[in-house]
């Protein structure tokens, strides 16, 4: 059982991290009030960069340009909602679209290439401890990153005057501006921030997960991080959770593709996303939580005079 | 900086302000001198400037002409930050706070210098014991009552060492009782050398607190006056240009006949902010106003929901003339002879930006002659929209006019007039006097006792006590989703209903 577990958990950690950077950007964008429905977009102009960048500069290179990439991508997008109180979901839906095209077109002279990817980085001491140690600490470092963007994120938003100033400008951008906070300039920020951590998860795709371009290749991750960050009800500690279970599902699937479970793959593709959407819609049926901790102004044009 | 000259300088001096919205002069060559430590009234109707004067002052919106003084200095505010930089500190009436976030951290979003959520705690227990404003630093605004978070707002402007504090309406949510400690509080502010501005339209307060006042009447200072001095007829005369107008009441002479009845109405809300109802009991008789009271909040919104059928409850929860209607949706309670006007006039009295003929079908489509074969008479809705405003005195470019073109008071007393035509047994009105100027207000509120002295059960859910007091027969308090027992308002009077008001307000959240 324990060579099956080992495995199983130590692949699904990597497949959730695309989602944990996507998700926690995302979740920063909607904290301040703005919902960019383009993170798919944005991930996989961002999986190209990097690719690029990659090719050029090596991981840590390829991941700084999938960051700048998704945050230039960003950008349009926050103009359009920021400055010119577009709504949201539409342009966000417009920035999918576009990403999609765009990364097709660039990727072309991609396809066939291949990066040599990256080896775990053992932490020594720990990497011993049995189970945890090939787990949690035989992971590349991309991995580890995750985890202390996670924490730094997590840290910011509870304890930290910049997490004091977001939570209240999505709450309430009226009072916001009323108390002499420049709403917008913090929207901007959020929204690019949310892009930048987009473009990172796309990166790692490209770079480390399947060091190789494949056109689209996100296939949907990008519409899973949007709906963790639901799913989480605006908590970073559930958005990992979140990540993780939709890791574990997709890696268990290919496992029981693998051993041979008698189903179309079709199905068992599909049942990651299933998942996550059922226990999305168990979670949203407790208003309380979700009123307590959603952003009120969420999806709302507001600009400033 | 301090010369040895006798008189200080003046904290604050407006020398010909002026600011233009499109279409309407807000503030026209308005000028204002006040001194430290001085509590000084700018009084004036909805509409008057007064709010636009204050949001120059607070650096939210730029005066197009004139000079700001601050102690003797000439200065720029270019923006609420540079204005509390130099110790301006404003009460905002429609309360700038985060709901989800608690009381300390709405007050740290307000302060500069070190994050330290513990020792900012400490110094709101202090700052809050010293003026008489109790608050617990660690409660969610949400959980708070009104005058709660109006103190929420005090204590954060306090904690900036204010040398002006502008308070803008400040007593429109809180009970007489309230009323009195805000006074104390800033009576304590002004002898340690605050200045104060307090806008208000309430005379009998401002007689009460200031010493100085600037009144003011579209868009144009009219007088200055030690309010002391001034008798309430003088002020109001300064205030709109005539004495203060009165309603008057016959009694009604017809059969006393219960039209409207509630039976242990209760409501389990599952929104944290919002409010539950509780077992109320209610009858509203023919010919008779039955004021509801209270600060909302305490299930205003629900309860109104509950009676115009927006949210149905059980079928004999609601009566009206004796028959079951609880569980009968809002077009049907209509059907019934149930008229309701609500307090948001423009989004759900009206729809903004279509016409007042077009509005006036929204619940007129009911009367024979607005339907042809089962399709919308629009002819018909421009003949009865306008027969509507030449009856109730709507000021407005015609029957084509979109409602938001309307001022408040206008838009108010077209839809109230809407509801009258359609010739209803039960009129509910929430908060039927807001945000509206003295005359229209007048005109509403002798409407609705002509109304009912006509035949109709009025109900009038309202903060406004006055207004209550003026109008109405019975009076009720709802606090915290429980309803007091109606009581004749001879036999009561503001401090007892008060009471009433902030008895259960405590356990409002």
């Amino acid at each position: 059982m324990i060579e099956y577990l080992v495995p199983v958990l130590a692949t699904t950690l990597a497949a959730a991290t695309p989602l944990v950077f996507a998700g926690l950007g995302e979740l920063v964008t909607e904290k301040s009030g703005v919902i960019n429905l383009g993170v798919e977009g944005m991930m996989l102009i961002g999986a190209v960069a990097g690719f690029a960048g990659g090719l050029h500069w090596g991981v840590a290179g390829g991941l700084l340009c999938g960051a700048l990439a998704g945050a230039l991508a960003a950008l349009p997008f926050a103009f359009l909602t920021l400055s010119l109180g577009t709504n949201q979901p539409a342009t966000g839906l417009a920035l999918t679209i576009f990403g999609i095209g765009l990364s097709a077109f660039v990727g072309q002279y991609f396809v066939s290439q291949s990066l040599p990817g990256l080896q775990p980085l053992i932490i020594p001491g720990l990497a011993e401890i049995p189970l945890l140690g090939p787990v949690f600490f035989s992971q590349s470092w991309v991995v580890y990153l995750s985890w202390l963007t996670f924490a730094w994120l997590a840290w910011m938003l509870a304890r930290t005057r910049w997490g004091l100033i977001l939570r209240a400008v999505g709450e309430s951008p009226e009072a916001a501006h009323a108390i002499g906070y420049p709403v917008t300039a913090i929207r901007y920020a959020a929204t690019c921030f949310g892009g930048a951590m987009a473009g990172i998860g796309g990166a790692y795709l490209s770079t480390v997960y399947t060091p190789l371009w494949v056109q689209n290749m996100t296939a949907g991750r990008g519409w899973i991080a949007v709906a963790l960050v639901v799913f989480a009800t605006w908590k970073p500690g559930r958005l990992m959770l979140g990540a993780y279970l939709f890791g574990g599902m997709t890696i268990l699937q290919l496992h029981a593709q693998g051993l041979g479970v008698e189903l179309p793959s079709q199905l068992l593709a599909a049942v990651p996303y299933v998942a996550t959407i059922v226990v999305l819609v168990l979670i949203s049926r407790d208003r309380k939580l979700l009123q307590l901790n959603l952003p009120a102004s969420l999806g709302k044009p507001w600009i400033g005079n | 900086m301090t010369s040895s000259r006798p008189d200080p300088a003046p904290r604050l001096e407006l020398l010909h302000i002026s600011k233009r919205y499109p279409g309407v002069l807000a503030n026209d060559d308005v000028s204002l001198l006040v001194r430290p430590g001085e509590i000084h009234a700018v009084l004036g109707e909805n509409g008057a400037g007064k709010s636009t004067l204050m949001k120059i002052i607070y650096g939210a919106v730029q005066a197009d002409q004139g000079e700001i003084l601050w102690n003797g200095r000439q200065v720029q505010i270019g923006n609420p930050a540079a204005a509390r930089q130099l110790g301006i500190g404003m009460v905002f009436q429609h309360f700038q706070l985060f709901e989800t976030l608690s009381v300390v951290e709405n007050i740290a979003l307000a302060l500069e210098g070190k994050f330290d959520l513990r020792a900012l705690a400490s110094r709101v227990r202090e700052v809050s014991a010293k003026y008489g404003l109790p608050l617990e630093p660690e409660r969610l605004v949400h959980s708070l009552s009104v005058g709660e978070r109006q103190r929420v707002e005090i204590v954060r402007c306090l904690l900036q060492n204010p040398q002006l504090l502008i308070l803008d309406e400040p007593t429109s949510v809180l009970t007489p009782q309230a009323v009195r400690s805000l006074f104390a509080t800033l009576r304590q502010l002004a002898s340690e050398g605050v200045s104060i501005l307090y806008i208000s339209h309430k005379l009998h307060e401002i007689q009460e607190l200031c010493e100085r006042a600037t009144v003011m009447q579209g868009g144009r200072v009219t007088g200055e006056a030690d309010p002391r001095q001034e008798s309430t007829a003088s002020l109001a005369r300064m205030m709109i240009g005539r004495e203060l107008p009165v309603c008057s009441a016959t009694p009604y002479e017809g059969e006393r006949i219960p039209v409207l009845e509630l039976r242990g109405l209760s409501y389990a809300n599952d929104d944290p902010f919002g409010a539950s109802l509780h077992e109320i009991d209610l009858i509203v008789d023919r010919g008779e106003v039955v004021g509801i009271a209270g600060i909302s909040g305490n299930g205003q919104a629900e309860l109104l929901a509950a009676l115009s059928g927006e949210v149905p409850s059980a079928a004999s929860c609601v009566l009206i003339d004796g028959q079951a209607v609880g569980h009968l949706h809002a077009g049907e309670r209509r059907d019934r002879g149930l008229a309701f006007v609500p307090e948001e006039r423009l989004g759900r009295g009206a729809v903004p930006a279509m016409s007042l003929a077009q509005n006036f079908t929204l619940t007129a489509h009911r009367q024979r002659e607005l339907r042809r074969h089962g399709l919308i008479n629009l002819a018909g809705a421009r003949q009865w929209a306008a027969r509507c405003i030449e009856r109730f005195d709507v000021r407005c470019a015609g029957p084509q006019a979109a409602a938001r073109s309307l001022s408040g008071g206008n838009l108010q007393k077209f839809i109230v007039g809407r509801e009258i035509m359609q010739a209803p047994k039960v009129m509910i009105v929430a908060q039927p006097t807001w945000g509206v100027d003295v005359g229209a207000a007048a005109f509403l509120r002798q409407t609705l006792l002509d109304l009912a002295r006509s035949g109709v059960a009025v109900l009038v859910i309202s903060e406004e006590l006055e207004e209550l007091f003026e109008i109405c027969d019975r009076i009720a308090v709802l606090a915290a989703g429980r309803l007091s027992l109606p009581v004749p308002k001879e036999d009561t009077d503001a401090e007892k209903i008060g009471l009433l008001m902030a008895g259960t307000q405590q356990q409002a959240a």
